[in-house]
């Protein structure tokens, strides 16, 4: 399942931090964060609830990058 | 600007205002120190917090973390040396900052330009209730609602039109400000902008399924499939500053111990942690990490905007590395639809050859029928045709107006004993016998589209080496349309699955890191524009087929702008490329001034937010498109 979410960010890099963080969290088969549109594109994997599991992505986003957004 | 940025700004005014002022005041000691630490406090505070959270989360590397390292480090080497000079510690955090703010601002702004140039979304839809007309959102329309679109405004869905004529406006689809006329029972297109008259609209789609949406939900999304250059600069980015921190401890602690220890010099710890400090400064990758992707977002945007769709930043590498382009014949190349170029050897008058070829024909369905109606002209009168006979892969035999008159292949003559006389030309050739008599034949063909010739010259001169033609059709007609419009080689009589075992072919042989195109219509070669390395599919205004299978979509049936659409990725990465170039290139240049001691932070600053401004600046080209 694919999802987008929009997100809030201020640098480039920071987006790509938050990218790699956002693919190493668990029941996260592959996240694309776009900076440019200000957009996360998880795709997750089969029986990982997306609610649950974008909390972890939102937690573990907060902490490579503390001034970011992800809006569940 | 933003709250955010508006705040920015006013810390970045007051914190250059205290440090121009502080040079005046003749200050010493602690008193100093404690002055300086007011504008370097307004102006880092946040980043001394943020770089704080990050060593609580283990980020080293975070880019707050190492200003907060290089400026607390030159303020203390400052205390420590005792020379008082605290200027350069809060002017690299002011340039710091204000490249953040830059970088901000720009980003926020093409991020508002492109989106406007691709603003295309209706904001609503006029329907009419009891009477009056109501706006509403264009995604509470029903499929079958009859919506208003009234002079001026956008179509918000596509539809028919019941109702009205007038001229639509179709150039934020197809990026040509052609008028098309439309009339009732005309399809139409959202994202068309009705300029003449008033028309009532029967929706066909939702609105999240119309043209507009699909086409601004693709280009969105594009950006999001990264490009190799992307990756490379994510990755590097990766390397980059741990790199460079690990250099900066090494430039900070070994030449000293190596004065001190076999040299036999005094250690100069200070001069050593200084060039180390500048090192930091330099080593964070925002203008590489931010350039590349705005490159992309703004080469995507603007050929958007010329009527190209790219389906992603790794299409449009791709696209930019074509070198052998293969084309499908029909529809492509050629319009696709049969028409009448010649009537030869014809002993009566030319129209009075085609009246009674359409007149015999009237029954049939077929495309040659239609194209000979088409020549005629006129409204074809039924009555005066009897016993027509279909004489399967012949041609038909039919009595008009008491006349036998055959029609047909040189298959159908010779069954009928009619010596008949061939034709030099290419084409479709159907022979006509009166009452058993050769009358002459009529060439029917393919036309070429009026642009097809240059749009190859073009191509050719944009750097592809190699141009194929795939048909269906016979070999005589595949040789004589590559011929005319200089296509290099051609392959003939292919079925569907023939042409993709060509491509695979064709994608064998071509030289390591050449890419190769195929241009289709995108009706049934679907198969063949995925297996290419990009497939292109034209015409695709309001074919869905076609927008699916494709890698980038041209929205109107030009062949011009498959050449447009190569001119736009190769400018695109060219910037890309210089980006990276220019801004890996100052940063090892400042790294390396640095180290010899030529470069201070001060430079080292500027090299950092200077690069980043003219990479940012260099981006935005990208999105001038419109000269190509």
């Amino acid at each position: 399942m694919k999802k987008t979410y929009k997100i809030e960010v201020d640098c480039a890099n920071c987006a790509n931090k938050m990218e790699e963080a956002a693919c190493k969290t668990p029941g996260v088969a592959k996240a694309t964060v776009n900076f440019m549109t200000l957009k996360m594109i998880v795709e997750f994997l089969d029986g990982h609830d997306p609610k649950t599991v974008m909390q972890q992505v939102r937690a573990n986003c907060k902490r490579v990058e503390d001034d970011c957004e992800v809006y569940l | 600007m933003n709250k955010k940025q508006r705040t920015m700004l006013a810390r970045i005014l007051v914190a250059a205002a205290l440090l121009v002022a502080l040079h005046f005041v003749p200050a010493t000691g602690a008193l100093r120190f404690l002055l300086y630490l007011v504008p370097y406090l307004v102006i880092g505070y946040d980043i001394l917090i943020k770089a704080a959270k990050g060593i609580r989360n283990r980020q080293v590397f975070d880019e707050n973390f190492l200003m907060a390292i290089a400026t607390v480090g030159a303020i203390a080497l400052a205390l420590y040396e005792g020379s008082g000079d605290y200027t350069e510690a809060v002017a690299v955090m002011l340039f710091y900052q204000v490249g953040e703010w830059f970088q901000s601002y720009a980003v926020g702004r093409s991020r508002r330009n492109i989106s406007e140039l691709m603003d295309i979304r209706p904001d609503s839809a006029n329907v009419e209730r009891d009477g009056a007309l109501v706006q509403v959102d264009p995604d509470e329309v029903e499929i079958g609602s009859v919506i208003v679109v009234q002079p001026g405004e956008k179509v918000p869905i596509d539809g028919v039109v019941l109702e009205g004529a007038s001229t639509l406006n179709t150039s934020a689809l197809t990026g040509e400000s052609l008028p098309r006329e439309v009339r009732a029972g005309d399809e139409i297109l959202s994202g068309c902008i009705n300029m003449s008259g008033l028309i009532k609209v029967r929706t066909t789609k939702e609105f999240g399924e119309s043209t507009v949406s699909k086409i601004l939900d693709l280009v969105e999304n594009a950006s999001s499939r990264k490009s190799k250059s992307e990756d490379f600069i994510s990755k590097f980015a990766r390397v980059y500053t741990p790199a460079v921190c690990i250099a900066a401890l090494a430039l900070a602690v070994l030449p000293p111990l190596v004065r001190l220890l076999f040299l036999g010099l005094p250690a100069a710890w200070g001069t050593w942690i200084y060039r180390a400090l500048t090192f930091l400064v330099i080593s964070c990758p925002c203008a590489l990490v931010i350039s590349i992707p705005l490159s992309f977002f703004a080469g995507i945007g603007g050929a958007s905007n010329a009527g190209v769709l790219v389906k992603g930043s790794n299409y449009l590498e791709t696209l930019s590395k074509t070198r052998v382009v293969v084309f499908d014949k029909t529809g492509t190349l050629t319009q696709g639809v049969f028409e009448v170029c010649g009537v030869h050897h014809c002993a009566m008058e030319n129209q009075k050859l085609l009246e009674y070829a359409a007149l015999a024909e009237s029954a049939s369905s077929h495309p040659i029928a239609k194209s000979i109606e088409k020549a005629y002209g006129k409204p074809v009168d039924r009555s005066r045709v009897q016993n027509v006979q279909e004489i399967g892969g012949n041609g038909v035999v039919a009595r008009v107006d008491g006349m036998e008159v055959a029609a047909g292949n040189d298959k159908l003559m010779e069954r009928l004993g009619v010596p008949c006389i061939p034709c030099h030309s290419v084409g479709t050739i159907v022979h006509m016998a009166l009452d058993g008599k050769y009358a002459g034949h009529i060439v029917i063909a393919d036309v070429v589209k009026p642009n097809a010739k240059r749009a190859v010259e073009t191509l050719k001169r944009a750097g592809v080496q190699q141009t194929v033609m795939l048909t269906g059709d016979s070999r005589r007609v595949a040789e004589q349309v590559a011929a005319d419009l200089g296509v290099g080689r051609v392959y003939s009589e292919l079925l569907p699955a023939d042409k993709v075992a060509k491509v695979e072919e064709l994608l064998a042989e071509k030289p390591e890191g050449a890419k190769l195109a195929f241009v289709g219509d995108g009706i049934n070669d679907a198969p063949v524009l995925r297996r290419a390395d990009i497939g292109i599919a034209m015409g695709a205004m309001g074919s869905d087929a076609a927008i699916e299978a494709a890698d980038v979509v041209l929205m109107d049936d030009d062949p011009m702008k498959i050449a447009k659409a190569i001119r736009i990725s190769r400018k695109c990465l060219r910037i890309v490329y210089e980006n990276i170039v220019f801004a890996i290139g100052i940063k090892i240049i400042c790294l390396v001034l640095g180290a010899l001691g030529l470069a201070n932070m001060w430079l080292a600053i500027f090299a950092d937010v200077g690069v980043m401004i003219l990479a940012v600046l260099n981006a935005i080209r990208a999105l001038f498109v419109k000269n190509l």
